[in-house]
């Protein structure tokens, strides 16, 4: 008599279908994702070169041989050297007081340090105007000691530095408290004094997340719109940044210039994310403490 | 000494900004702003502000969760670069998105020209101003939902699969009440930084007043006409209404931590 053959169920293969989705419905999520990402944000992407480009390449650099253009990218370049710089060191400081010390009030002032982010970037331009305008109480003390700040490159230097002031501190100040004090404490014991603590200790633990924070609050300085278009006034070849620029010739219809200098925040934009991606790549176990964006 | 520099420096660049915007509103009196805040004007570019950003979180969520769930679940070739690419609204600043993006739904873009065929008109119509949100809401759904997804534990799922449930019961009843808190995080995030969003906006827009003209625009055109007091106003009802919505969005959060929750 002949035995029925035993049915071999591949356990391995019953509990993968219990855990995941039919193959059918893989592909179809797969390709709504790829379709979405393409759509709303490859596609604008892509169009900025297209359009930059659209001429040929001699229109293309035309755009950067023109004074306004040149003005703009360098007071960009200017903005971006003051206040990510000083938005560093107020990060590693807030991060330093908040992740190593304790004291009442602690979640209150993180909530404060990331209030930016909640508020409009016309809000953050607007709350400068207030004031420094000739309306405001300080307007016509600045003025009789001819001291321009609105309107003029340390308005933007300030609304700059508004909406970029949490970047360093929120990628810090999680991975400060994920290391704790112990490392700081040791060098102590040892004899090293605070700023040698800080030098040498500290600072070589959270390097990776300073640059992650340093990378991103830059791209947002080079770029931001809002809150600099609120207190620069526009004046051409003086208080017009790149992204400023950029309305300006658009406006004008000067479509091809406007989409050149708009493709050199995109490339900005790229090399950020690629830098951000290797970082995370090679250091993503030290980054991991590092939540959201 | 480290905490007095973290003080002083938060009081001076936003702190003392802030409180005067504050105290400024106040100085308008009730009268003053009651006559802001009800002008038809404002309420109807609050109403399309709020509106097309409300309508655009949602299309996050939707999208931004499947997004999630392909990149944590599925390995597919290219996958670290779409991983990448979603931080892009991040990284690309509003204004080149903002004319990107009118060129591409514009009547001869290479959407646009699709659409119109169709008699979908999407450059200067709120369709327009929902899409730049879209593009700028996106990676905060991502980004929030993601780690979270990938903190679940397959027992989780397997252990429903053995008590009987199919696959799409597993997803429905197991592993998306589990990730609630995250997507309400993400739809918060989303929806308050397009509520405030201004320069990926106002070139898709069209800036038609009562039709396609939002808050943050009319606070510009409120300083240009240097009605300090009318700008100051408009800017204190949006913070208002975004605080509150906040506040609701916590308290809906709170709730559903203690009831289900990975802990987002």
């Amino acid at each position: 008599m002949a035995l029925e053959p035993v049915q071999v169920i591949d356990p391995t293969a019953t509990a993968r279908h219990a855990t995941t989705e039919r193959r059918t419905a893989r592909f179809l999520l797969t390709g709504i994702a790829l379709v979405f990402l393409a759509l709303f944000l490859v596609l604008p992407l892509v169009s900025v070169f297209v359009e930059a480009f659209r001429k040929g390449p001699a229109e293309y650099f035309a755009a950067f041989s023109e004074p306004d253009a040149q003005a703009a990218i360098r007071l960009t370049l200017l903005v971006a050297s003051i206040a990510v710089p000083l938005n560093v060191v107020f990060g590693v400081v807030a991060a330093w007081a908040i992740a190593k010390f304790e004291f009442k009030g602690k979640a209150f002032l993180t909530t404060l340090i990331d209030l930016p982010f909640s508020v409009s970037p016309v809000i953050s331009g607007l709350v400068y105007v207030l004031l420094f305008s000739s309306q405001s109480a300080l307007g016509p003390w600045l003025k009789s000691h001819g001291i321009e700040i609105l309107f003029a490159v340390p308005g933007i230097v300030l609304a700059t530095m508004f909406v970029t002031f949490p970047f360093v501190a929120r990628e810090l100040i999680p991975l400060m408290q994920e290391q704790g004090t112990t490392d700081e404490e040791a060098a102590l014991s040892l004899g090293a004094n605070g700023w040698q603590t800080f030098w040498h200790v500290t600072l070589p633990n959270i390097k990776w997340g300073l640059l992650y924070g340093v990378l991103l609050c830059n791209a947002r300085a080079m770029g931001e719109f809002g809150a600099v278009s609120v207190v620069s006034g526009h004046i051409r070849g003086l208080t017009n940044t790149m992204p400023l620029h950029v309305e300006i010739l658009y406006n004008e219809y000067n479509f091809v210039a406007a989409f050149a200098v708009a493709s050199l925040l995109a490339l900005l934009a790229l090399v950020t994310l690629v830098l951000k991606t290797l970082l995370e790549l090679r250091y993503g176990a030290e980054l991991r403490a590092v939540g959201g964006h | 000494m480290t905490l007095g520099f973290t003080l002083a420096y938060l009081a001076l660049i936003v702190l003392i900004p802030l409180t005067g915007l504050v105290l400024r509103s106040a100085s308008l009196g009730f009268p003053g702003f009651w006559h802001v805040a009800t002008d038809p004007r404002t309420v109807n570019a609050l109403r399309i502000s709020f509106g097309t950003s409300l309508i655009a979180a949602v299309i996050n969520v939707i999208f931004g969760v499947i997004v999630a769930w392909v990149l944590v679940r599925y390995r597919f070739p290219g996958r670290r670069i779409v991983d990448a690419i979603v931080d892009l609204p991040f990284a690309l600043p509003t204004a080149v998105a903002g004319i990107a993006l009118t060129a591409l739904y514009s009547r001869n873009g290479w959407i646009g020209r699709w659409l119109d065929l169709i008699g979908i008109k999407v450059a200067f119509t709120p369709i327009g101003i929902t899409i730049a949100l879209i593009f700028i809401g996106l990676p905060f759904v991502v980004r929030t939902v993601q780690p979270v997804m990938e903190e679940i534990r397959k027992e989780v799922e397997e252990a429903a699969a053995t008590l009987g449930a199919n696959r799409f019961q597993t997803i429905t009843r197991v592993l998306l009440p589990g990730l609630q808190p995250a997507i309400l995080t993400g739809f918060a995030l989303a929806f308050a930084r397009a509520v405030g969003e201004y320069g990926s906006v106002i070139f898709i827009a069209g800036n038609l007043p009562y039709v396609s003209e939002i808050a943050p625009l009319l606070i510009v055109i409120r300083l240009e006409e240097f009605d300090y007091a009318g700008a100051t106003a408009i800017a204190t009802i949006m913070l208002l209404i975004s605080f509150f919505m906040l506040f609701v969005i916590n308290l809906i959060q709170a709730w559903s931590r203690r009831r289900y929750g990975y802990g987002a």
